[in-house]
């Protein structure tokens, strides 16, 4: 029963980092775009793309926690009381991230647009950092069972800080690979061959650091490792096959395997980091079994989660239809 | 080890008791009054709305749209600082979810699943303006309304929850073993705190939206397009207002048997017994209440309908249960209930002047008060709140959790408590100024105003009556003046 919580948890944790992950990278891509004249195209492309859609996207996170204090309190409490630090600057950057883009389409001027604009696009990396930084150290098991560990030993170790440059490059690569889809439906062949050089580097640099984060988790994160490597491989392997095709698939054109062919690969990694912690929820202090909510409490999450999936997914869906067919518009 | 550029703090759970009380007050007042708008502005655009395209009337649906458009702004800051509470629970209360969030956490889990709906169904509606059909797009709204008051019945049951707890078991260590999560859910404080809260967010919204067009008309611009952004909005606030002061009578009877020490708070009962004066403003000392006006009798008749019910008063709870600052709570409790009534004599002024005229009072005054209003509405929200968390001092799961025991033990809460007050500062600050840009962009008629163009009535200056809002209200009136207009 427990277990079943759990995954609902990874479920969770899949959609944010492909929605609230490929939001993020949009973010990214934003901040680099270059001076007012050089960036407007890509960041229309951007502004586009995610302005109906980041808010229902936001709120996987809001679903992640919620699930988090109600099925597995204690790991809630200790995660928390552990890494208040890099937990207080993610959700510094969800503020900033989520006023800037709102008001970047609000306000007037050049000036003004270009602060929000800048504070959104700035954010936008520094909260998926974060936040990886906050994976990471639970996977490495920095993170003890009765909470209150040390507040910056935690999570300022290689493990945790290469796995947060992965999220942010895994973030920035899933944005790319949905932008170039949204840039071709548009019909603009410039920013589709724009996004799709950037989702090549991203997808490099993303693989680059998974390897990096893999190695440092060897001498750090000892039990996730060995599970990794073990019962965990045909994830890894799904997931390197995934992203090399990608490769392939950018390089020699063909379109239509691209966006399941990236997320396939962020996906197999986030239940390969499931496979590897299991039993464990907090590696090695705090099993799922131990650390659960009374089965009742469970018994309700299902139900609420059962009618997500009728009533929220095809609304979800309706909305990404709606957005995707350009019923909707961007700004009026 | 102090939090990087925090003032540096010792780590002692008394200073961060203080801090992190702080901290989560303020962050609540703020996003409260976001989540009023969006609980209770769908309802109020979708009238709007409706009225358009009933009626093929642009003003209206002019209204609708600029609200929703200033919604997306609302909904935006919402949805972060909402965000900024989540992290919160986790970041200052740890011992408090670690306990027992197995059991009131069910209640947050509904509300999300809420929320996700709102959030998909403003995305459809708000951008969806320009290219679904009309009344295809009107019906893409309707969840937003369900959803808006579903998810705060489902938060406040949260909060509901924490002045009334039932439905779970603790076993010898603290550890809460079985849950009944319908008891949980539906806690005895559900059918008061629930529907006066939603009301609350309707007169919120309503007398806020009504207040700026009120401005808008003081300031001489009494184009029909402002007369229905006054009347539509005001219309649903003056509605709720007598049946939230009908449920917060019903609240303060309620807290009065299940919460004696908070009742005794609100209403500075000293000494327990009969015949208690209720006593209007004033300071709380020990021995009475100074400078106030007093009515013999009315305390205890108000709670029980006879002078001879019994008040507990705060001097029979013990001394480290009782809550803190009592004259700030009773003057909290005052304010709101002072508000309540004389909205109530706004209605009834509005209410006089149309069955007299079919108009609103001509007299500036009436402008001058709703353009208060919507402050004032403000106030009493987190009046209201005031009453009920700092009355329930010290305690954050009543008779079962005291704060103290709650709060986390992590460094530099000041640092960041401070950080969060400019953070918000600024962010309250930009959301105005972008609003009000908005607006004026608005009235110069940049996109699509509807003023400028013909409505289907014709100009109508300002003598004529808008006819629309009131339809329900007085009915027969209403046509007849309608007729006349065509
Ligand atoms: C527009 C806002 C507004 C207005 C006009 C009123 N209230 Fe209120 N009141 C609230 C907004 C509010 C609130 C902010 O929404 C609270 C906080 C918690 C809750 O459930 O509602 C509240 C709480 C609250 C409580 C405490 C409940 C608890 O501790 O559980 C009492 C006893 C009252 N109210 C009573 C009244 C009375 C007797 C009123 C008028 C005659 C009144 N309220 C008008
Ligand atoms: C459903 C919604 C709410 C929940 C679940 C909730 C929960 C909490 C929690 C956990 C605390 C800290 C512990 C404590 O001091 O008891 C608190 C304190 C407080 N809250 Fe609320 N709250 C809610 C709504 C609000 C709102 C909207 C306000 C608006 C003003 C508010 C005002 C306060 C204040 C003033 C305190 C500090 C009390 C004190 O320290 O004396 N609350 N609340
Ligand atoms: C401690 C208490 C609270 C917590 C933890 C909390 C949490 C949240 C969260 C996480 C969101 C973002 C959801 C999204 O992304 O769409 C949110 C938004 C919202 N919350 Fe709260 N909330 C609290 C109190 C309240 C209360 C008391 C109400 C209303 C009665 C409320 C009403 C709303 C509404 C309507 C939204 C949608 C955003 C908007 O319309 O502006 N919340 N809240």
């Amino acid at each position: 029963m427990s277990t079943a919580a759990a995954v609902i948890l990874w479920v969770g944790a899949t959609f944010y980092a492909l929605f609230g992950g490929a939001d993020f990278g949009g973010g990214f891509w934003d901040l680099i775009a270059g001076n007012a004249e050089k960036g407007e195209r890509p960041r229309g492309t951007i502004q586009r793309s995610l302005t109906p859609v980041w808010e229902a996207n936001h709120v996987w996170l809001i679903f992640i926690l919620v699930v988090l204090w109600t099925a597995f309190p204690q790991a809630f409490s200790a995660i928390f009381s552990t890494l208040y630090v890099p937990l207080t600057l993610a959700v510094l950057g969800i503020v900033l991230r989520g006023s800037g883009f709102a008001f970047r389409s609000s306000v007037e001027g050049l000036q003004a647009r270009r602060a929000a604009g800048a504070v959104f696009a700035l954010s936008s990396v520094i909260t998926p950092f974060f936040m990886g930084a906050v994976v990471g150290a639970i996977a490495v098991g920095n993170v003890p069972a009765h909470g209150n560990g040390d507040a910056f030993s935690t999570w300022l170790a290689p493990a945790p800080l290469f796995i947060g440059v992965m999220f942010v490059a895994t973030s920035a690569y899933l944005a790319a690979v949905f932008l170039v889809g949204d840039a071709r439906r548009g019909g603009d062949h410039e920013m589709e061959r724009y996004f799709e050089r950037r989702a090549l580097a991203a997808g490099v640099v993303a693989g680059i650091f998974a390897v990096v984060g893999l190695i440092a988790l060897h001498s750090e994160g000892p039990y996730v490792y060995d599970r990794l490597i073990h019962e965990g491989l045909p994830l890894i392997i799904i997931s390197a096959l995934c992203g090399i095709g990608m490769l392939l698939v950018l390089l020699l054109g063909g379109r239509l395997l691209l966006r399941p062919l990236a997320a396939g690969a962020v996906i197999a990694v986030i239940w390969g980091w499931f496979v590897a912690q299991f039993p464990y929820l907090l590696p090695t202090s705090l099993t799922i079994s131990h650390g659960a909510a009374p089965d009742p409490t469970l018994v309700a999450i299902f139900i609420v989660f059962a009618i997500a999936c009728i009533v929220v997914l095809p609304a979800l869906a309706i909305l990404l239809v709606l957005a995707q067919s350009d019923m909707l518009e961007h700004e009026h | 080890m102090a939090f990087p550029g925090a003032i540096p703090l010792a780590a002692s759970a008394t200073t961060n008791l203080f801090a992190a009380r702080e901290q989560m007050a303020f962050t609540l007042a703020f996003h409260i009054v976001l989540a009023c708008i969006g609980v209770a502005l769908p309802a109020t655009i979708l009238v709007a709305n409706w009225i358009g395209l009933k009626r093929d009337d642009r003003d209206a649906i002019e209204l609708a749209q600029r609200w929703s458009k200033a919604m997306a702004v609302t909904f935006a800051v919402g949805a972060v600082t909402g965000t900024v509470l989540s992290f919160e629970f986790g970041l200052l209360w740890p011992r408090f979810m670690e306990r027992y969030g197995a059991a009131f956490g069910i209640a947050f889990g509904i509300e999300g699943l809420f929320f996700f709906l709102e959030a998909i169904f403003l995305g459809i509606f708000i951008y969806g303006w320009m290219r679904l059909p009309g009344w295809v797009h009107w019906w893409t709204g309707v969840p937003m309304f369900i959803t808006g008051i579903g998810g705060a019945a489902s938060v406040v049951s949260a909060n509901s929850w924490m002045n009334q707890p039932q439905g779970f078991a603790l076993d010898a260590a603290g550890k809460v073993t079985e849950v009944e999560p319908f008891k949980v859910l539906f806690n005895p404080a559900v059918p008061y705190e629930v529907p006066h809260m939603i009301l609350a967010a309707y007169m919120v919204v309503g007398f806020l939206v009504a207040s700026i067009y009120a401005v808008g008309m003081l300031k001489g611009r009494r184009d029909r397009l402002h007369r229905l952004g006054l009347l539509i909005p005001l219309t649903i606030a003056l509605i709720a207002t007598p049946i939230q002061l009908l449920v917060g009578d019903t609240a303060a009877r309620e807290v009065a048997h299940h919460q004696p020490a908070k009742f005794a708070a609100m209403e500075c009962v000293q000494d327990t017994g009969s015949h208690q004066t209720e006593y209007i403003g004033g300071i709380c000392t020990a021995d009475g209440v100074k400078v106030a006006i007093p009515i013999p009798w009315l305390d205890s008749m108000l709670v029980g309908f006879s002078p001879d019910t019994k008040v507990t008063g705060l001097n029979s709870i013990p001394n480290d249960e009782r809550p803190p600052v009592n004259t700030f709570i009773h003057l909290a409790f005052d304010l709101m209930v002072g508000i309540g009534t004389a909205f109530l004599a706004l209605g009834i002024w509005l209410l006089w002047s149309w069955y007299k005229r079919r108009d609103i009072p001509q007299t500036p005054w009436f402008l001058k008060a709703v353009s208060v209003s919507g402050v004032a509405a403000i106030l009493a929200l987190w009046s209201g709140w005031i009453v009920t968390e700092v009355g329930r001092q010290p305690w954050i799961v009543y008779h079962y959790m005291k704060v103290s025991e709650a709060v986390t033990d992590a460094n530099g809460i000041w640092g960041i408590f401070i950080f969060t007050l400019l953070l918000y500062a600024a962010l309250g600050t930009i959301a105005v100024l972008v609003l009000r840009r908005m607006s004026r962009r608005w009235r110069e008629g940049g996109e699509g105003a509807a003023e400028e163009q013909p409505s289907p009535y014709g100009p109508l200056g300002p003598e004529v009556s808008p006819a629309v809002p009131f339809a329900g209200m007085v009915g027969k009136r209403n046509s007849q003046s309608e007729d006349a207009e065509r």
